[in-house]
């Protein structure tokens, strides 16, 4: 090679953006042994879980049903150095995520040992409010940033209530969170007790995709092969789930209930609702109890998260498809500290508008939490 | 651009990469059967420090039912979305037209040529250099 080929390089000028200030709407935490939760847990379920383990409705409930090809789930880079798996250092969350994707806020969505999907209901319930009282103690005391879910198991509709009534009163909690695959598609009247407590306590309530209903993963076709087709079958379930919530009349009942539905993506929402509308139309002789268009409930109900984002081969395609379900629907999520996390710097790959911007990555979310106390 | 001395032929055993940095640039220098090759910390598609992926080989089936592993340590994958590159290139495998990681020359030398004008103006970052031992360079 010659100097004279050796010309600085010109690095190209590329327009920065101001600072984005961001709300995350699904950070993970983790503890980093089941003895985190010992203090939480009266004795007899603390013996059972040592004893017997978590058991959710699949076989080999303590392992993934789809083994992911990384390790937890998980980012490799997320481990914390001071041991113990991705999301269970609060010091390393600050210093790998909170402080340089300047996260204003954070809602934690505790999800391992599948607390919502315990085939014991009473041990469920035992899990559940010692990971919603952990979560507090651990991160939010510490971390004035963060806030909490309060986890229950919608299959123990009387347990899921009490929880909500006795967390409402901490404003820590932000939301309440139940797993879209329950025994039942969720809209059935069984579970409105659970509505009815979430809107009493004003609470949005969040669907996280995951949980095991019993049946196979896969919409319904039978057991499938591979995680990239679980991968998909997440966002079916959700879509069920919604499909559920609307026609069987939840919104009718319960007319300030709103849904958060995480990391379902939001790319097909227009098209299930353009369905959904043109067979309502059809047969709303069968769903008498809907009195407007599925669209309009699910405009009026629905927030979604943004991880995974859709990632179209035109980009401005995926511009187009938040005009149509409202830039006040969609809220930023990274996922941390899972494998598919999105980073807020790289996750749009077109130009929006400030006002746009702003909505998406913090103002949606501070609006409908109830943020803007700090 | 310069060439920079980054490490020791011997520092980066095959298989095993190094992270340097030049120019203020974070690098990863990496050991392939032997040859080395470098490229920019940053996967071009969310900006996750791609050099903490695991360096794997390539699963390729020509048909269902029939499978391969191919170029054994050939490949890095990203750490969050396993997005998974070519060392030798920086082309991407799924996309390589547009996605592509910053690549940069490499060469080997040896501790007593370093002084030779006549090759460019080199930089050791880290580490004097001693005309016993074999350098490996980055063109950045």
């Amino acid at each position: 090679m010659s100097m004279d080929v050796l010309e600085p390089r010109t690095r190209p000028v590329r327009e920065r953006q101001s600072k984005l200030s961001v709300v995350d709407c699904d950070i993970h935490p983790a503890a980093k042994s089941a003895l985190e939760l010992k203090p939480y847990m009266p004795q007899q379920w603390w013996e059972h879980l040592t004893t017997f383990g978590s058991g959710v409705r699949q076989n080999f409930s303590e392992t993934l049903a789809y083994p992911r090809m990384q390790a937890e789930v998980s980012r490799v880079d997320a481990w914390p150095p001071s041991g113990g798996p991705p999301g269970s250092d609060l010091d390393f969350m600050r210093a790998q995520h909170l402080d340089p994707n300047n996260v204003e806020r954070g809602i934690l969505i505790p999800l391992r040992m599948n607390a919502g999907s315990q085939r014991n209901l009473a041990f469920g319930a035992a899990l559940c409010r010692a990971i919603n009282e952990w979560q507090i103690e651990t991160w939010c005391r510490k971390e004035e940033r963060l806030r909490g879910s309060i986890q229950v198991s919608a299959d123990d509709v009387k347990f899921s209530v009490a929880e909500i009534e006795r967390c409402a009163a901490d404003p820590t909690y932000v939301q309440v969170l139940i797993p879209p695959r329950n025994l039942e598609p969720l809209g059935r009247e069984r579970y409105w007790p659970i509505f009815e407590a979430a809107v009493a306590a004003n609470r949005p309530i969040a669907m996280h995709v995951g949980g095991v209903s019993g049946s196979p993963a896969g919409a319904g076709t039978g057991t499938i092969s591979y995680y990239v087709e679980e991968h998909q079958s997440l966002v079916q379930a959700m879509q069920a789930v919604l499909v559920s919530l609307v026609v069987e009349g939840v919104f009718e009942r319960f007319p300030t209930l709103k849904i958060v539905m995480v990391e379902a993506g939001f790319a097909w929402l227009p098209a299930l609702s353009w369905r959904l509308d043109t067979q309502w139309k059809r047969f709303k002789a069968e769903v008498p109890q809907l009195k407007r268009l599925p669209s309009e409930y699910i405009r009026e109900h629905f927030w979604f998260t943004t991880q995974p984002i859709e990632e179209p081969e035109r980009p401005e395609d995926l511009d187009r498809i938040i005009d149509w379900i409202g830039e006040d629907r969609i809220m930023f999520s990274t996922d941390y500290p899972h494998w598919d996390f999105d980073d807020p710097n790289y996750v749009f790959k077109t130009r929006m508008s400030e006002t746009r911007r702003r909505k998406i990555f913090s103002e949606n979310a501070k609006t409908l939490f109830n943020l803007r106390d700090a | 651009m310069s060439w920079h001395v980054v490490a020791k032929v011997d520092e980066i055993a095959p298989g095993q990469s190094k992270m340097v940095s030049a120019r203020g640039r974070e690098i990863g220098v990496f050991n392939v059967n032997g040859d080395f090759f470098a490229l920019a910390n940053k996967c071009p598609h969310e900006g996750a420090s791609l050099c903490k992926g695991r360096v794997i080989g390539l699963a390729e089936s020509d048909e269902p039912g029939h499978y391969r592993l191919t170029r054994k340590g050939e490949l890095l994958r990203c750490p969050w979305h396993g997005w998974e590159f070519d060392i030798r290139t920086g082309q991407s495998w799924c996309d390589p037209v547009h996605t592509k990681v910053k690549a940069y020359s490499v060469m080997v030398e040896s501790g007593d040529k370093l002084g030779d004008k006549s090759k460019g103006p080199y930089v050791a970052e880290t580490f004097a250099v001693s005309v016993e031992d074999n350098y490996i360079l980055v063109d950045v």
